[in-house]
């Protein structure tokens, strides 16, 4: 069982709502994923319009807990405000902080993103931090109330999967208790399962599900791809070895010469 | 007076948060509002006044990754 902030869950995979080729592919997607956290955002409401409305009970009918996010924010004071109007419209402390420090890789700004998260934990929000896999910003994190690191492993929406598997396996080791989450840089289920098995507690993923040809299947195969990981890890993996060792046993075997 | 509502210019005669909602016909409980950089709670825009070029950003539900 996963817990976040006191909420035990089933499922080790939290799922983006952005870029689905329809509402009817997003809810078949979190249905087929077993998800029991989806990641949603805020943006203007045009004047007269009732945009907002249609997601918000999409959202809502699928009985889900929300995580809104900061996604866009590239100061203190736009996340720290855009958190706080995320909680008024979603009811949840949840946020998933985001302040971007780079337009083109989308990198965090860890500075930023210490500095916000102070501020919201002090405001009793409950912050999922966005961040790298640097371990010293992660403790300068946890030091700012954070009790969850969600690190990328490669770019958001790169799908290039985990690119520095030493990092994440530092990270794993140096904080054994903090639930870790990889979040952003996912292409392939392979991926999930890979950094699964390093003993991260769950993924984030958006764009590989909802770019997929089939987004339902792709959540689905997700989903399992993840409790393969995670599996693998409670049921004790054997480490690499540089020769053969037999399978069969080789007392008893015929000699015919 | 003229008020920045989203980042666009309007002309409006109004006195309060809740006004310039009705006025430009926003409607929700899915609405949240700030003014000026402030989150203004739901509950306090009728007590909101607003003044001569204020900032208002009314933000709603959107997918997100």
């Amino acid at each position: 069982m996963l817990t976040l902030y006191g909420q035990e869950l089933r499922s080790r995979l939290l799922l983006g709502t952005a870029r689905y080729p329809s509402p009817a592919s997003l809810e078949d997607a979190v249905r087929s994923s077993a998800t029991e956290v989806v990641t949603v955002s805020l943006r203007r409401e045009t004047a007269g319009g009732k945009q907002g409305g249609g997601f918000f009970e999409l959202i809502r009918a699928l009985g889900v807990r929300v995580l809104p996010n900061t996604a866009g924010c590239h100061s203190v004071s736009e996340a720290v405000l855009t958190a706080k109007m995320a909680r008024e419209v979603f009811d949840t402390n949840w946020i998933k902080l985001e302040v971007i420090g780079h337009q083109d890789t989308l990198q965090p700004d860890v500075f930023g993103l210490v500095e916000a998260a102070r501020i919201l934990s002090a405001e009793g929000f409950e912050v999922f931090p966005y961040t790298t896999d640097d371990l010293v910003v992660g403790e300068h994190l946890v030091e700012a109330g954070c009790r969850v690191l969600m690190p990328w492993c490669a770019p958001i929406g790169s799908a290039k999967g985990p690119q520095n598997i030493s990092a994440l396996r530092a990270m794993r080791a140096h904080f054994p208790d903090m639930p870790l989450i990889v979040d952003a840089g996912i292409g392939r289920p392979s991926h999930a399962t890979a950094v699964m098995e390093l003993g991260f507690d769950a993924v984030l993923l958006n764009t590989a599900v909802a770019g997929a040809a089939k987004p339902a299947l792709m959540a689905s195969a997700f989903a399992r791809a993840i409790d393969a990981g995670r599996d693998a890890l409670e049921a004790g993996m054997l480490e690499p070895r540089d020769f053969a060792v037999p399978s069969t046993p080789v007392i008893g075997k015929a000699v015919f010469a | 007076m003229k008020l920045i509502v989203n980042g666009e210019e309007h002309d409006l005669a109004v006195t309060t948060l809740a006004e310039l909602l009705a006025t430009l016909d926003f409607e929700g409980d899915w609405l949240a509002t700030a003014v000026n950089g402030e989150l203004v709670h739901r509950a306090d825009r009728s007590a909101h006044s607003l003044n001569d070029r204020d900032r208002i950003e009314i933000l709603s539900p959107m997918k997100g990754g």
